[in-house]
């Protein structure tokens, strides 16, 4: 068994390294066809002309190549900058779809062979390390180790995995066209499901849902016996396959606006962008009911829910984010920081999140219905700010390349602005909350350890009090870990759900209110 | 509460310990007056910390910073003033401290919470290294030098810190032989049932379990550190460590010879008055003249009871009419490698014949609960849950108004605290009720739409 895990570290090891370094094989060549075929008519006769000199040259690198590019490309666009020839500048990016169209390598060949060596093998030798966990042991959430492991609290390992992470997500985001292997090699799955080539997104989805997957699967062996971590995270891995990677794809194969059913308005910030409503107003009945639908969760859907449940109905049982918290993040809970400082920063960090998403979002739609100029170049740059700030810096490049390194919600606890708006649902009206066991608690801190959002639960549960934090994402995982059986997440009536001045029971001698 | 804080402006309290006795005394005497001068002493950490979770450390699930309960800040922004010093005397004639590095420290009231040390009861050998206690942070830090690359442990004393040291050995990968001297584990405290269910549990987790079996000698070889042990039959069992968890009794050591009178522990009455005019004792250390309730003992070691009598003390150094300290309803919990326990009320190991006990125990042999409870009014006296999560508030509530045993069952849904979607063992024990007694009862059940929104009952 022991070997078997170790194999399957290797090969994941091995899959990792390949995944790393395949964006680098290959060369890569342009031709004047392929420029006429990847622009769009108005750019058609400026990028012929600009990219001349590349026609018929032999690339052996991308680097090489993309170099090359941007050296042609922007000398155009600073000439006519530096001449304020502004409506002949070329505003869009045509570097990813160039260099995926120019590539010769061998991925576009055999794209299933590097998939194969890539992502199969990982998903592979991560089943092949995670099948065998706990097997033979008893029943119980095991945490023994984990403040010994480099992987799990900070080490040299930890750093490296997050570093890599980072710059995963940085590359995605703004250089895309250096990944164009990778997608080339999920083009095929692309096309089956959507009937359309990858983009990095595709690819980004794709790895995504497999990491929701696999570690959803380790969430299995870890928590076995606890039925409620077992329901979420199927909960979790089901919402992410079906609504987040399925159905938009099958939605664009019927010719429909790619939309993610389960994304609700202001964690899906472009909602009410023009381009989105636009589209859903052009999709007949269905897309009628996507705009419905999106506006019916904002509205109803989210103070009603969190009034039955919490916010943890959405985000550790549906959000894509939260999915990936759940379970790629899992090793890493217990690196969030529980001190007052840090909460109070939270608290600045998460609501000023939302007014920018409110405030933006209000700007874009009175610019959509007046069609006002002013308003127009207001509504572009607090897009431009906010999709490059909180979109992809903050809950791409912070949120998740920061697990191994702040702990596994990030994001979800200092930038969701929806987290902020399910939050102020749960702290003020609400039947969801922690329940503390009387007098049971002894201090011993597992709960406030492993909470990832990083509550100090202890301080509550030793004091008698219930816990009613807004932030609390209700993932379960502090009563799972209480020796003492001191937490129980339920919903129940309000009243006595907030106790400031509890009464911990067990003391005849006087009535003690913390 | 202003009339209370000027009067005691200049008094100083002194806590010797700060374990959850003395930290909840201070806080409590901070709320209750914010003028007095607190100063609490330790030698063994500067910072409170949860001695509960020291076994986490070693199992590398917490650091020592998640132990503590309250953030470095704390103390100074509550004027609490924190010393590490071991205090060595007390010279009550002139109240004062005087530290093992002989300084010399003024008190005006003493509260002395200096908590427990482990029992040794003489053995052969048992100043050996390799052999030790586990109690605080110093044996904490002894026993990871101790263990460090060692193939074989074995733990002497069937008791908590017992249990704990064993599983603590075994998250290393150490084989544990665990000597126990009682036929089942903690039947001392535990019915026969549950201490055998508990049996089953700690060899399912490979724990070399001896009952009935007793230390006689530890064996040392020419360096003297430990390499086996001698048991009770003659069998001698090689090891590189031995853990010695037969319990604890109060530290102290350090008071002998002062005018504080000692028995076991500090001597007080339900005041915490010992004999000397303001000094007072709490928690471990500390032993009632009388105990403080029929089914409790004149030492109270369990951590809730060294809160509630730090709360107590507090109130009664802070308001005028002070309070003799009156604990409630009996509760304790634990837990044996996977298994929790949690009890309520009186349940002995054995009862006398106004009681009778129902016991329900899963098929899985991992979860069981059991009622005592009169027979004469069929009330319940107490009860022992394993596996299963009980809400406190139910149980002080229904012992305390003597809930008969029928009316229990058929509110376990209640009375249950288990995380929600947890198997739900409520019908098979209600059908045990029903075939034992020739009843019929049934369960209050949840409609369907309180089910769907996930209701409390």
């Amino acid at each position: 068994m022991k070997i078997m895990q170790k194999i399957g570290l290797g090969l994941f090891l091995l899959a990792m390294l390949s995944f790393s370094f395949l964006p680098f094989v290959g060369s890569y060549q342009l031709e004047a066809d392929i420029v006429r075929a990847e622009t769009k008519d108005i750019h058609q006769e400026a990028m012929l002309e600009i990219l001349q000199p590349m026609y018929g040259k032999s690339y052996d690198s991308n680097i090489r190549f993309i170099a090359d590019f941007n050296e042609y490309f922007n000398a155009y666009n600073e000439g006519l900058k530096k001449a304020e020839e502004w409506d002949r500048v070329i505003w869009d990016d045509y570097a990813f779809a160039l260099t995926k169209a120019a590539s010769t390598g061998p991925v576009g060949e055999q794209p299933y062979l590097y998939l194969g060596i890539t992502v199969l093998l990982g998903v592979i030798g991560a089943l092949l390390y995670i099948l065998p966990l706990y097997r033979g042991q008893p029943e119980g959430i095991k945490n023994d180790g984990i403040f010994f492991s480099s992987m799990k609290s900070r080490g040299l390992i930890g750093i490296l995995t997050g570093s890599w992470l980072i710059l995963f997500y940085i590359v995605l985001y703004w250089f895309p066209e250096y990944l164009t292997n990778l997608v080339l090699m999920v083009d095929p799955l692309s096309m089956a499901l959507s009937g359309n080539p990858a983009s990095q997104w595709f690819l980004y989805g794709f790895v995504y849902t497999l990491a929701i997957l696999v570690m959803g699967i380790r969430m299995f062996r870890k928590y076995r016996g606890n039925n409620y971590q077992m329901i979420r995270t199927a909960s979790v891995m089901f919402f992410q396959l079906a609504f987040a990677f399925m159905l938009p794809e099958i939605l664009v194969l019927l010719n429909m606006p790619w939309h993610d059913f389960k994304n609700i308005w202001p964690l899906d910030y472009s909602f009410f962008y023009d381009y989105r409503l636009d589209g859903m107003l052009g999709s007949g009945a269905l897309g009628m009911f996507m705009l419905v639908w999106g506006i019916i969760l904002i509205v109803l859907g989210v103070p009603i829910f969190t009034y039955f449940y919490g916010k943890r109905w959405y985000c550790s049982w549906v959000c894509g984010c939260g999915g990936l918290a759940e379970t790629l993040g899992d090793p890493y809970r217990q690196l969030s920081d529980k001190s007052l400082k840090s909460w109070k920063i939270e608290r600045y960090l998460i609501h000023g999140v939302l007014v920018f998403a409110v405030v933006m979002t209000a700007v874009t739609l009175a610019n959509y219905f007046m069609e006002f100029e002013l308003l127009g170049y207001a509504t572009n740059e607090l897009h431009t700010v906010y999709g490059f700030m909180i979109g992809s810096a903050f809950a791409g490049v912070i949120g998740t390349g920061f697990y191994p390194l702040m702990g596994n919600r990030v994001w979800c606890r200092f930038g969701c602005p929806l987290a902020a708006y399910l939050g102020l649902v749960q702290r003020f009206k609400s039947r969801f909350r922690i329940t503390t066991n009387g007098g049971q608690c002894i201090s011993c801190g597992n709960c406030s350890t492993y909470c990832e959002m990083g509550i100090d639960v202890r301080w509550y549960a030793q004091r008698g009090q219930n816990i009613v934090r807004s932030s609390c994402v209700g993932c379960g995982v502090c009563s799972a870990v209480c020796p003492r059986g001191v937490l129980k997440l339920e919903n129940a009536n309000e009243e006595g759900r907030i106790n400031d001045m509890p009464i911990i029971i067990g003391n005849k001698s006087i009535s003690i209110k913390s | 509460m202003t009339g209370l804080s000027t009067k005691s402006k200049s008094k100083h309290f002194v806590i010797i310990g700060n374990g959850i006795a003395g930290v909840t005394c201070a806080r409590h005497l901070r709320k209750a007056d914010q003028n007095c001068q607190i100063t609490i002493i330790s030698g063994e950490s500067k910072y409170f910390f949860s001695r509960t979770a020291l076994m986490y450390i070693y199992m590398g699930q917490m650091k020592y910073e998640h132990t503590k309960p309250y953030e470095d800040w704390f103390w100074e922004k509550n004027n609490i003033n924190l010393i590490q010093a071991w205090v060595s005397e007390v010279d009550t004639d002139n109240k004062q401290l005087i530290f093992s590095d002989k300084t010399i420290f003024d008190y005006d009231v003493l509260i002395i919470a200096s908590g427990s040390k482990p029992n040794k009861f003489g053995w052969k050998g048992e100043n050996l290294n390799g052999v030790q206690g586990l109690y605080s942070l110093q044996d904490l830090e002894l026993m990871e030098q101790q263990t460090h690359g060692i193939s074989k442990a074995v733990v002497v004393g069937g008791g908590l810190i017992g249990v704990e040291m064993a599983e603590m050995l075994a998250s290393r990968k150490i084989p544990v032989t665990f000597l126990v001297r009682e036929r089942n584990f903690w039947d001392n405290i535990l019915p026969m049932e549950e201490a055998k269910l508990i049996n089953r549990h700690l060899l399912e987790h490979h724990i070399d379990l001896r009952l009935a079996t007793e230390l006689d000698e530890i064996i040392g070889d020419e360096n003297g550190a430990v390499k086996a042990v001698k048991i009770d039959s003659g069998e001698t069992i090689a090891c590189q460590f031995v853990g010695l968890t037969v319990g604890v009794s109060p530290n102290v050591d350090f008071l002998k010879g002062t005018a504080i009178e000692l028995g076991r522990g500090v001597k007080i009455d339900g005041y915490f008055r010992t004999n000397i005019a303001d000094i007072y004792a709490i928690g471990d250390c500390a032993e009632f003249l009388e105990a403080p309730a029929p089914d409790r003992k004149n030492i109270e070691q369990v951590w809730y009871t060294g809160r509630m009598q730090g709360e107590t003390l507090a109130y009664n150094l802070t308001q005028a009419k002070p309070v003799k300290y009156q604990p409630g309803i009996w509760f304790n919990s634990a837990k044996f490698f996977d298994i929790e326990y949690q009890t309520y009320g009186f349940v002995p190991p054995a009862w006398g014949k106004e009681f009778e006990s129902f016991y329900w125990e899963d098929q899985g042999g991992k979860t069981a609960i059991r009622f005592l409870y009169y027979k004469s009014n069929q009330q319940i006296s107490g009860v022992n849950a394993m596996g299963w999560r009980l809400r406190h508030e139910y149980f002080d509530n229904a012992i305390q108004k003597g809930f008969q045993l029928e009316k229990v069952i058929s509110e376990l849904g209640k009375a249950s605290f288990n995380a929600e979607f947890y198997q739900p063992f409520h019908q098979e024990v209600l059908q045990q009720y029903n075939t034992q007694f020739g009843k019929s009862i049934k369960q209050s059940k949840q409609s369907f739409l309180q089910k769907l929104i996930g209701s409390r009952l």
